[in-house]
């Protein structure tokens, strides 16, 4: 790859990851307000943040360990709070070129957030690596630190702060939704779609029972195979 | 109990980090099924769909304030604003929002 390609597409990582990096420090800040009560250290935190990069995973993670649980408990719980990550590592396998070597996919394995996942995908034509390397890079520190911070400062920012940064992430998700149902008019059918089962599947008795992360396997895996069934997409029409 | 935190630490990195390259070392080739191909396009978006509704009106002090970052950040998403724009939008809505209500 042209070096000068990847320079230009890890600055524009970067600059994509500077709000997504202000809205993980602000989630973050919470997260270690959790992970105080469960006992952690913020350098803990830290080290959990940076290792990991998962919002719901890491909170399920946290009551784990307020919790004492055993270690399987945490492997179980991790698994099933990411394992949309193994969705979206799928769909972006299918967008790396071919060539692209193993160190980098071993890297890129290792920063796959819903947020990072959706501004690499929403770049047109093969995912370049730098771009996701430049929109981590300032993505995850901030990430981490956040949670240090929120264990070490604790409860001092007012409630109504905190709400306000709390909607930063729908923010980007639907900063990515919305351009995409725009040109697609099956995506947004899709899209409404989900918004309408995932709201049920929150307010039905027995469903209501699983845990958030499970609810969302199980969602995404049966209306995507449904969408595809009722809207297979053509060759030509999948990148743009 | 006495479990170590670090123990709990490394557990949860290793599965993290197995369910997100295995499928990028694993799955080298491109999908030639179009059932396949349009399953996986469709997925990521119904994820983040599922993700985003209802969960943005209970993430706020009160849920006004939720639906009203949510439609404040499909417009203006509509109109060509960039990740940051909508959502320092979101942001400002339920700022404003919460001080009214």
């Amino acid at each position: 790859m042209n070096k000068s390609i990847n320079r230009t597409a890890f600055l524009k990582g970067f600059k994509d990851g500077i709000p997504i990096g202000l809205g993980y420090f602000a989630v973050a800040f919470s997260l270690g307000i959790a992970a105080r009560s469960a006992g952690m250290s913020p350098l803990q935190g830290f080290l959990m943040s940076i290792l990991n990069n998962a919002s719901a995973g890491e909170y399920a993670a946290v009551s784990v360990i307020a919790a004492g649980g055993a270690y399987i408990e945490m492997a179980i719980i991790t698994l099933v709070t990411n394992a949309r990550y193994l969705l979206m590592s799928c769909a972006l396998s299918q967008r790396l070129s071919t060539n692209t070597r193993l160190p980098h996919r071993l890297l890129m394995g290792a920063v796959v957030t819903d947020e990072i996942f959706a501004v690499t995908i929403s770049q047109p034509g093969y995912a370049n690596p730098y771009y996701t390397y430049g929109a981590i890079v300032i993505a995850s520190p901030l990430w981490a630190v956040g949670t240090a911070f929120g264990i070490a400062a604790g409860n001092f920012l007012p409630a109504n702060i905190v709400s306000a940064f709390s909607v930063a992430l729908f923010g980007m998700f639907i900063a990515v939704l919305i351009p995409q149902a725009k040109k697609d008019k099956k995506m947004a059918i899709v899209i409404i779609a989900s918004f309408l089962l995932s709201w049920l599947f929150a307010a039905l008795p027995a469903v209501k029972e699983m845990s958030e992360g499970t609810r969302t396997i199980i969602l995404t895996v049966g209306i995507s195979a449904v969408a595809a069934l009722i809207f297979p997409v053509a060759e030509d029409d999948k990148n743009e | 109990m006495n479990n170590n935190i670090y123990i709990y630490i490394a557990v949860m990195t290793v599965i993290t980090y197995a369910i997100r390259v295995l499928p990028l070392t694993v799955f080298r080739k491109p999908i030639k099924n179009k059932y396949i191909r349009s399953f996986l396009y469709y997925v990521p978006y119904v994820t983040l769909s599922v993700m985003t509704f209802p969960a943005i009106i209970n993430a706020t002090q009160s849920p006004v304030s939720g639906i009203l970052a949510l439609a404040v950040g499909i417009i203006v998403a509509y109109f060509k604003g960039n990740l940051f724009i909508v959502s320092v939008s979101c942001c400002a809505i339920v700022f404003v929002s919460e001080l009214i209500i």
